[in-house]
């Protein structure tokens, strides 16, 4: 890197790439050459503030670097021509600079980014990028001056605990899998992050992906493994292209392959992508699905650590979990241990979003509260509605309230409410959300996903199924909700795997502080949220209505009627409840009644 | 008829090919039929039989794992593949309606393809956009913020890319 030169870097995250910033680039690209400008134009991945997107960082000789925000391709010229050639500013489109304050600031304040350190820092395609910000000193370390058991020892004093939910010690687990007897042991990183609502793991793998790798070779230096596994989701093709690119980058200069810088310790990667089953996210439909069968969870004991992929002993952690390794090495564990609540050390990455103001990617010290999160993070609810709950650990987890905002994010005080902390996936919900809806949602999605080996996850959850969809059709029974309680504690004890048991959860979370909405649903026929389309109506309110016809225009079933600038009235017999007329009236002359 | 007209025209070679190049070792099925989709945009009989009997496993083992997972189709499908997100912050922002916006303007339900062999509908558990909700993809191209009319825009726009 040129110190001297003015350097442009575009946030290429699925995120960004989402909000149109491959066009961001393109016409940087071209502006840059048309107009003659001396600029080394990079891309980078995640800088976290989804909302924001596209998302655009300039580093000028002499300046700290500013992150431009919204930058979409038809801004581009005049930043351009005013930032870039004329070098002074667009105030109003800086969303982050170090020598000022900026209206976002608060969605960083609070943060503590030791997973998502080099997360849109540094070019996920760039192998000299990630050493010059200390990639693989950790590495380095353990394989200069560091024993097996010294290793392991490091990451039990830490404090970490896997990160794709259960919270398992992983030290401990490391502990396991080097004990066990055998020459050829695995690594498996679980890449296979399933939960709608969560893309911690994706933004990790596509901004940073060489901490990964790096996390993962010093793991299988740690249990005496020489190959691992990367299970992607192949949902996640930008994740794959960059792992594919960093461990071909790794293997080229020795940080990866044989005898890896001279050591006696060799290490291959693999990646295996794969092809959407949600339970595979479990380690032992995982193997199964890498060894290429139908990926269905089997009984354990035996545990991976003794018996695992293709039955030799295997280490399997998450992402999150691997990322932080690197930094553990090289900071010490007593630093990572410093940060977090009694129990839980260390930081957890959010997928923040839902109906907050400011969604993205967040990484927190443990033992901060869902309020902090919600509020000085999120910036707060959109559109000045009511915080009702958030959602966490997606199908396996549950809905925690407003009133127990206050709740500290660690492991034992969130499986306290009924929820858990769960890989990371947090949506916000406001009062337009129905909560029997949401459990609807997740049992609608953990059936379908349900495997179909244990019969009271295969049965149990379609029949919960059928209740909510009764409920929230208006049809329900006085006795669902006993029914549906009754249900879930037998699916919880009858499944074999996390699938199984930890799907109910949705369910009992939501009829443990949102009851009132259920009998709502039940006894009175009434959505409370107002959201449940069986049991609303849309009605054009007379004083407010201009005729102007917007409504009429954007209905797709011709349900609305009435002349030009006289009132319109919707025929509740053709009306769908889409709801697009009220999105759509700029008088708010429609309602839901 | 035209169902079985696709079927015959089965270029097995391909297939062959595939099986040549990755089947190593064990493990090697999913692998190979996702080059194989990737080649035919779908898994016709025929193939997965082939493939089948070219890494020595059952038929009916190779048809289990093709319907355990999402991933795998049996059938052809269109030319642009929409797959609206189902994620929970696009469920909460109105996913339900984006789906049906484009069932009824494609006059197709969800997971089929138009007769003219434009468009496939799809629902994807999530796409991990969630900032922009609801989202859809067109192919690789993502849009967000959606709404019934962009969703007719959106239609309408693809119809006059091909027809022009």
């Amino acid at each position: 890197m040129d110190e001297q030169r003015i350097r442009i870097s575009v946030g290429l995250g699925a995120c960004g790439i989402a909000a149109g910033a491959r066009k961001t680039l393109a016409s940087i690209e071209e502006g840059i050459a048309s107009r003659g400008l001396d600029v080394e134009l990079g891309i980078s991945g995640c800088m976290g503030m989804c909302y924001r997107e596209p998302l655009v960082e300039i580093a000028r000789p002499g300046k700290p670097p500013e992150v431009y925000m919204e930058l979409s391709a038809d801004r581009v010229p005049r930043f351009l021509d005013e930032v870039v050639a004329g070098g002074g500013e667009i105030e109003e489109w800086i969303g982050r600079a170090e020598d000022r304050d900026c209206p976002d600031d608060g969605f960083f304040s609070k943060q503590k980014r030791i997973v998502l350190r080099n997360a849109g820092r540094i070019n996920p395609e760039r192998l000299e990028d990630y050493l010059a910000v200390g990639g693989y000193r950790a590495l380095g370390k353990v394989l200069a001056e560091m024993s097996r058991e010294q290793v392991i020892e490091e990451i039990k004093a830490s404090g970490l605990r896997g990160r794709g939910g259960a919270g398992f010690p992983t030290g401990l687990k490391w502990g396991f899998a080097a004990k066990a007897a055998g020459d050829v042991k695995y690594i498996i990183c679980n890449a296979d992050e399933g939960d709608p609502g969560a893309f911690m793991d994706r933004s990790v793998l596509e901004s940073d992906p060489h901490a990964v790798l790096e996390g993962m070779a010093i793991a299988g230096y740690a249990v005496g493994s020489s190959q691992g596994y990367i299970y992607c989701r192949a949902e996640y093709p930008i994740a794959i292209r960059r792992l594919g690119i960093a461990i071909a980058q790794a293997a080229e200069a020795g940080w990866l392959g044989d005898r890896i810088q001279g050591s006696e310790f060799s290490f291959h990667i693999k990646i295996k992508e794969g092809a959407g089953a949600f339970v595979c996210g479990e380690e032992t439909a995982l193997m199964a699905s890498i060894e290429g069968r139908r990926g269905m969870p089997r009984l354990r004991p035996p545990f991976p650590a003794n018996e695992g992929l293709w039955k030799k002993p295997t280490n399997i952690n998450n992402v999150e979990t691997l990322a932080n390794v690197p930094w553990i090495i090289v900071n010490g564990a007593a630093a990572y241990a410093a940060l977090g609540t009694e129990s839980s050390k260390g930081t957890k990455v959010f997928a923040l979003a839902g109906k907050v103001n400011r969604g993205g990617l967040v990484e927190v010290p443990m033992g901060i509260t869902i309020r902090e999160i919600v509020e000085d993070i999120g910036g707060g609810i959109k559109g000045g509605k009511k915080f009702k709950a958030a959602q966490m650990g997606g199908p396996s987890g549950g809905c925690i309230p407003a009133s127990l905002a206050d709740t500290p994010i660690d492991y034992e005080s969130l499986n306290k409410t009924g929820a858990i902390m769960g890989s990371g996936g947090m949506v916000v919900i406001d009062d337009s959300t129905c909560m029997v809806d949401v459990a609807r949602f997740f049992l609608d999605f953990t059936q379908k996903e349900s495997c179909g080996k244990c019969t009271f996850c295969r049965v149990g959850t379609k029949r919960m199924l059928e209740i909510l969809e009764r409920i929230t059709a208006g049809e329900g029974k006085q006795g669902d909700i006993e029914l549906l309680e009754e249900l879930a504690a037998t699916i919880k004890r009858g499944s074999l795997c996390g699938l199984g048991q930890t799907a109910p959860n949705p369910v009992l979370t939501t009829i443990r502080y949102f009851r009132d909405e259920y009998e709502a649903h039940i006894k009175d026929k009434v959505c409370p949220a107002k959201a449940c389309r069986a049991l609303i109506t849309y009605v054009i309110i007379e004083e407010n209505c201009n005729g102007c016809g917007v409504c009429k225009r954007a209905c797709p079933v011709e349900a609305i009627s009435g002349e030009k600038k006289e009132l319109h009235v919707i025929d509740p017999d053709k009306c769908t409840r889409c709801g697009l007329c009220m999105d759509r009236c700029r008088q708010d002359a429609i309602r839901v009644v | 008829m035209e169902a079985a007209r696709v079927e015959e025209s089965v270029d097995l070679s391909v297939a062959d090919r595939i099986i040549a190049e990755h089947a190593s070792g064990s493990g090697s099925l999913i692998p190979v039929l996702q080059k194989a989709q990737e080649e035919y945009g779908y898994l016709p009989k025929q193939v997965m039989d082939r493939i089948a009997r070219g890494l020595h496993l059952p038929p009916a083992s190779v048809y289990g794992v093709v319907t355990f997972y999402a991933q795998f189709r049996l059938k052809p499908v269109g030319k642009h593949i929409i797959r609206v997100c189902h994620g929970t912050a696009c469920h909460v922002s109105g996913a339900d309606k984006i789906t049906e916006s484009f069932s009824r303007d494609l006059s197709v339900e969800d997971g089929e393809t138009t007769s003219d062999r434009l468009f496939t509908l799809e629902s994807v558990a999530c796409l991990g956009c969630c900032s922009l909700a609801p989202v859809a993809m067109v192919g690789e191209e993502t849009f967000g913020r959606l709404d019934g009319v962009a969703v007719r825009r959106l239609i309408k726009d693809y119809r006059k890319q091909e027809s022009a």
